[in-house]
């Protein structure tokens, strides 16, 4: 029986968590020295304070939306990808090679051919653990673990052995075509009479997460393969009894779930680097799994999740700018939040439950239901 | 093309010092899978331990305090996934992520803190670490054919834990299949309402094999730290938790078992850091970025292939509740 | 007059919303057998989990003896010399007899000491009893009948005093039921008290002192068994008069429908668990599967359903059936008009935590009338679902409930909606009434007669023997994945029935316990999985 209306259950339960993880974060700071009060404003100035804090701030969003998209497909069909980095890498070579061996004439077609490279590379990589489960059994959190190990080691390669142009040292490619340049927000807001910073990497891929967060949405709730999807994960016996294969969700979900993290590159290679480098992805893969875990895997809770994290990591960057603290401190918050949001769930549901419980009792002890 | 050399003693011999951390993470995984909690979070506490003992052994020149610290912050971190797994019946392999990630930023912030030395402390020296322990008669037994060198390279000259660790093996295979304690904590993970309909306590139960958890990561973080190398550095476990899992898996949740598995994984990590003899062996180069994969690589292969259908403790990764 | 063994006043306890047990009072004298009888629901078990521990009430107190005993737990029960065999055992499946008899119970931390010793009670009890079994027997390894045993000689064990059985015939064949009741004779006349939790009122009748019944958490009355009916018992539980047979004209079979032909199948240990199965049901007959649970009724169904794979010939129609390969699931029994409603409605044939109208459209999500283009037409499938919740009077008749909101007969009629509103050739129905209030059970039935009389044929897998010889037509009798032979219901009994299902076909002749025994144990060992 529900016990807590759905407001408490969508809102209330994640905003609490979060709280719990915002005093433990700021007991951080203190503990190491700093002043939590002046690191708030410090990252609010940061991050939202300017177009140029916003810029970063929606541009970081930008991935953690396609990540956190990632993992919430995986999640719904009962499966925890924790390869959402590697798959993010191997997308960000699909990237580099669409765009390093084809002379797209147009910003326009290079994109889209662009997300589909990412997306067909990410795919791929999710591909081969996501079979390995199905078939062999092989357990899928460990295989895309070492996956993400592995995607280091291929793009190190292709980076070093490969991709690198003659006579330089740095393990990179080389700048992709000025033709393939996306136009960041400054460039599209400009017409419409938005001044919006010109240095701040957010760019049109923003466009391109929202509209995959609407398609993921449809998929899920408005799709017989969603229907499909959220079954096999709620119930592998009720699957197999309406016919829904469980190979065939398996590898469909974590092929959606690693195209998504793959697209990730069109942002961060292509929007903003311009080329790929070694570290492209910088931990926006398992950001994404606390920005799932966040937005209830629910892909508006994903969208909101996505810009908080934004923020704090525009916010933390600058914090490391401007004070002792290092950027480590965004992965202790988002430890902390995956902790409260995901595996502490119940520490805050179960006392709420009391409370909503105890006000419906009060309300109405008419008609009771008995039960085994 | 010379096979033998993939077969040296100086090879060998890494292969025990790199098993050893995986050997003691292994075991430990195995007291907490044992119990029906699941535990990826190994790595995190590995790595918890190997700053704490590292850190601590550097500020008070004494390894043997790092090595107790190592173990309480490794433990600590066990109560946490105790609270989220056991406590409060939530999803443990999300816990495990957030403990692994918690240590990864943790690790990170407190070193800058301390060392300012861009999240790694300073390098152990004497007292600091470890030091290799020389069996009786190593030297004099030395010369005996083939025995003599074994005995000499292979078994003696490791530091202590090493020899705790083989040493965990068969006192975890006794305490698990030969006490009171043993069966109770074997039977809680395959049915926990056995347990709990037979008078003893399921949380209880399970804490203390989350607790043994916590205590034998200390111990492989630590020696990780200093024993292995000589000071911490950021995300110096490099994998080794999940390996280890992979590695009880393989060994199908047993102990001599998971003595085996590690020492394969053990080998696998210390062929990787010898191109020269790959080489030698094979008769080409390999590209330095296979031998960096190579352990993962094969981590993938072994699950996938040779593990064949390995049953898990029946309620494993479930949260105990009783039934209505 | 001495105290009474058990006597317990003012019990509440509440999970969540859901008053449990409401203001119970009951005393349970010494040296005799007690009844508890109610529908499913009733309180029975919580109530019985309270007196053991596992559960904390909410109110009330418990006397043991005449003290007043605090339970916060199972040690406090066992303590105090209770002891309980559950509905569902608590047994540690990969462990020894001896390990889960001494476990929790053991002398000191070393194990040898401890299990030499039990051992040797264990060889006491064995005689004091006649409670035979293995003590190196693997718990998997061993009979259910076996397993039961196991359960009450952990409690003898541990000394009590006072046994509390949870419908402890479940899964027990006839024989196997008269030999419990015969040991728990003998228990009674050793002195100890026994209280005996069922839904079946000739259990109660045959076997117990007396009774108390339980209706919607409340305990309604108790009375000396020898002083009351089944019927005044049945209107006790219900709150009304009810019927107790299903009404229902003969058969008039028609062409046959599903044709199966020795059909086999492996499962992946590699046991053999159909053996060559020959069936035929025809339109416009329900053809009932008899069996002790786990004896391949269960795979039979999973097979015709498409969850399986198998060898062998089914036909549907004189049209083949995909035993193999893509065209074997599910869907595609669907497609072929086969409709099933799977024993178990909470894991398999409803998603609990989904909503009635996504339940409604489970399994035929892509139906044309289900979808538009590439999305699910929502509006549609909500609409078919409240018209679907009002003709099977499921209530509260809510689509955007979640389906573990409603109860258990609720449940069922909404699978049964979803599954015979398509118009099937052929119906799989397996434990159509497990878990339903005796209200909702009439209707069920009802309903599938109505099928049957518009000349569909139906496949029913029950455990439950009344419900098999109440509602089927013709009875095929399972025994360790082979049929052992075939009735017309109306020229059966459920004693023949019993020796068919533990594997005895002369069923003319005079059989002992232990040859029942020997063939139960045999079939076990083929088959230990499961059950």
């Amino acid at each position: 029986m529900d016990v807590m209306p759905k407001w408490a259950e969508v809102i209330l339960v994640p905003l609490i968590s979060l709280i719990l993880a915002a005093i433990l974060s700021a007991l951080v700071i203190l503990a190491i020295g700093e002043n939590p009060v002046e690191a708030v404003n410090l990252m609010v100035t940061g991050a939202i304070g300017s177009t140029y804090g916003w810029g970063y701030t929606l541009y970081y969003a930008t991935n953690f939306m396609f990540t956190g998209l990632a993992v919430s497909v995986a999640f719904h069909a009962g499966l925890f990808n924790i390869g959402g980095e590697g798959q993010a890498m191997l997308g960000g070579l699909g990237v580099a090679l669409v765009l390093l061996f084809i002379p797209w004439p147009h910003w326009t077609i290079a994109l889209l051919a662009a997300t589909a490279g990412a997306a067909v590379f990410g795919a791929l990589w999710a591909a081969i653990p996501a079979y390995l489960q199905a078939k062999r059994g092989s357990h899928i959190v460990i295989t895309t673990i070492m996956f993400n190990f592995i995607a280091a080691a291929v793009l190190n390669y292709m980076l070093v052995n490969q991709l690198r142009p003659a006579g330089s040292m740095d393990p990179a490619t080389e700048r992709f075509r000025e033709a393939v340049h996306l136009p960041n927000l400054h460039e599209m807001l400009a017409p419409i009479g938005i001044n919006f910073s010109k240095a701040a990497p957010a760019n049109v891929s923003l466009v391109i997460a929202i509209i995959a967060c609407v398609l993921v949405w449809l998929l899920i709730w408005r799709t017989p393969l969603g229907l499909e999807i959220r079954s096999y994960g709620k119930s592998g016996r009720a699957a197999k009894y309406a016919g829904i294969g469980a190979v065939r969700i398996t590898m469909i979900a974590m092929l959606i779930s690693g195209a998504l993290a793959g697209m990730m590159a069109i942002n961060n290679v292509m929007g903003e680097a311009e080329r790929l480098v070694l570290n492209a992805v910088e931990g926006a893969g398992f950001i994404g799994i606390a920005v799932a875990l966040m937005g209830r895997s629910h892909p508006f809770g994903v969208f909101l999740a996505a810009i908080l994290f934004g923020f704090l990591y525009q916010g933390g960057a600058e914090l490391a700018l401007w004070t002792s603290i290092p950027r480590e401190l965004i992965v202790v918050i988002q430890a902390l939040v995956i902790l409260f949001t995901g595996a502490l769930d119940n520490m805050v549901r179960m006392p709420l439950e009391k409370v909503f419980l105890a006000a419906r009792n009060a309300r109405a002890s008419k008609s009771v239901e008995p039960a085994e | 093309m010379d096979f033998l050399a993939l077969f040296d003693l100086a090879v060998l011999d890494s292969t025990i010092r790199l098993a050893t951390p995986l050997l003691l993470a292994c075991l430990a995984g195995l007291f907490s899978e044992r119990a029906g909690i699941f535990d990826i979070g190994l790595e995190g506490k590995m790595l918890f331990a190997a700053f704490f003992s590292a850190a601590v052994a550097a500020l008070t020149g004494s390894v043997w305090l790092g090595l107790l610290a190592g173990i309480a912050s490794s433990m600590v971190l066990s109560g946490i996934h105790g609270l989220a797994s056991i406590t409060f019946r939530g999803n443990q392999l999300i816990s495990g992520v957030a403990i692994n990630f918690l240590a990864a930023g943790m690790t990170v912030l407190i070193a800058q803190d301390w060392f300012q030395q861009g999240g790694r402390t300073p390098s152990l020296i004497g007292g600091g670490r470890f030091e290799p322990i020389i069996l009786p008669f190593a030297e004099s037994l030395r010369g005996v054919p083939f025995l003599g060198p074994i005995y000499a390279e292979l078994i003696s000259g490791h530091s202590i834990l090493v020899y705790v660790a083989l040493l965990a093996v068969p006192g975890t295979w006794w305490l698990l299949f030969r006490t009171r304690f043993g069966l109770r904590l074997r039977a809680v993970g395959e049915n926990p309402a056995a347990v709990d309909t037979a008078g003893v306590s399921v949380v209880g139960l399970r804490f203390v094999a989350v607790g043994i958890c916590g205590v034998l990561c200390g111990i492989a973080g630590a020696y990780l730290a200093t024993g292995l190398q000589a000071g911490f550095v950021k995300d110096m476990t490099a994998g080794r938790g999940f390996i280890a899992l992979a590695a009880l898996i393989f060994a199908k949740w047993r102990p001599w078992h998971a003595l085996w598995a590690t020492l394969l994984f053990g080998y696998l990590q210390a062929i990787a850091l010898r191109p020269d003899i790959i080489e030698g062996a094979l008769g080409f180069k390999v590209q330095v970025q296979l031998l960096d994969a190579l352990p993962y690589i094969l981590t993938v292969v072994i699950l996938a292939g040779f593990v064949g259908k390995a049953i898990p403790p029946r309620a494993g990764g479930e949260p105990y509740v009783k039934e209505r | 007059m001495t105290a009474p063994a058990i006597e317990l006043k003012g019990i509440s306890k509440a999970f969540g919303p859901v008053q449990a047990n409401k203001d119970i009072s009951i005393r349970v004298m010494s040296g005799t057998i007690h009844g508890i009888i109610g529908e499913n629901g009733a309180g029975k078990s919580t109530l019985m989990s309270i007196l053991y521990g596992f559960y904390k009430a909410d109110a009330g107190e418990i006397f043991i003896g005449g003290n007043k005993t605090e339970i916060p737990d199972s040690q406090a029960a066992i303590a105090a010399g209770i002891g309980m065999v559950f509905q569902h055992f608590k047994l540690v499946e990969n462990f020894t007899v001896l390990e889960n008899i001494i476990l929790g119970a053991e002398d000191g931390g070393l194990l040898k000491p401890s299990l030499s010793k039990a051992r040797k009670t264990l060889l006491d009890l064995e005689k004091e009893y006649d409670l035979k079994v293995d003590p190196d027997a693997i718990i998997e390894e061993i009979g259910v009948g076996m397993q039961q045993r196991v359960e009450i000689l952990k409690a003898l064990y541990r000394q009590a005093n006072i046994l509390i059985l949870d419908e402890p015939t479940g899964v027990l064949t006839p024989a196997e039921a008269d030999q419990l009741f015969r040991i728990l004779g003998r228990l009674k006349e050793e002195g100890k008290t026994i209280i005996l939790i069922t839904h079946k009122l000739r259990e109660i009748m045959d076997i117990t002192d007396t009774v108390s019944v339980m209706r919607r958490g409340e305990m309604t009355a108790t009375v000396k068994t020898a002083e009351t009916s089944p019927e005044e018992l049945a209107e006790l539980m219900v709150g009304r008069k009810v019927l107790l047979r299903v009404d229902k004209a003969p058969a008039t079979p028609g062409d046959v429908v599903l044709d199966v032909q020795n059909l086999k199948v492996v499962d992946e240990q590699g046991v053999e668990r159909l053996r060559g199965i020959d069936l035929q049901v025809r339109a416009g007959e329900i053809v009932g599967i008899a069996g002790v649970a786990g004896n391949g009724q269960s795979e039979l169904l999973e097979v015709l359903g498409g969850y399986e794979d198998a060898t062998g010939t089914v036909t549907l129609n004189g049209q083949p059936i995909d035993l193999t390969g893509k065209y074997s699931d599910g869907r595609s029994r669907r497609d072929r008009g086969i409709a099933h409603v799977p024993e178990d409605r909470q894991r398999e044939g409803l998603i609990m935590d989904f909503p009635a109208w996504e339940n409604t459209a489970f399994g035929y999500h892509r139906d044309a009338a289900y979808t538009s283009g590439l999305l699910s037409n929502n509006a549609a499938i909500k609409a078919d679902t409240a018209e679907k919740m009002e003709r099977f009077d499921v209530r509260p008749p809510h689509p955007h409930l979640a389906a573990k909101n409603f109860s258990g007969g609720n449940q069922q009629k909404i699978v049964l909606a979803r599954e015979i509103e398509r118009n099937p050739d052929l119906l799989l129905i397996g434990q159509p009434t497990r878990g339903v209030d005796i209200g909702a059970i009439e209707f069920i039935h009802q309903q599938i007669v109505a099928l049957r009389d518009q000349g569909k044929a139906i496949l029913l897998v029950s455990v439950e023997l009344e419900e098999i010889l109440g509602l089927a037509d013709r009875v095929a009798v399972m025994f360790d994945g082979q049929i052992m032979g075939e009735r017309q219901t109306t020229e059966t009994d459920e004693k023949e029935l019993g020796l068919l299902m533990a594997g005895i076909t002369d069923t003319d002749k005079p059989h002992t316990m232990a040859e029942i025994e020997a063939n139960l144990a045999h079939a076990h060992g083929n088959a230990s999985k499961e059950v």
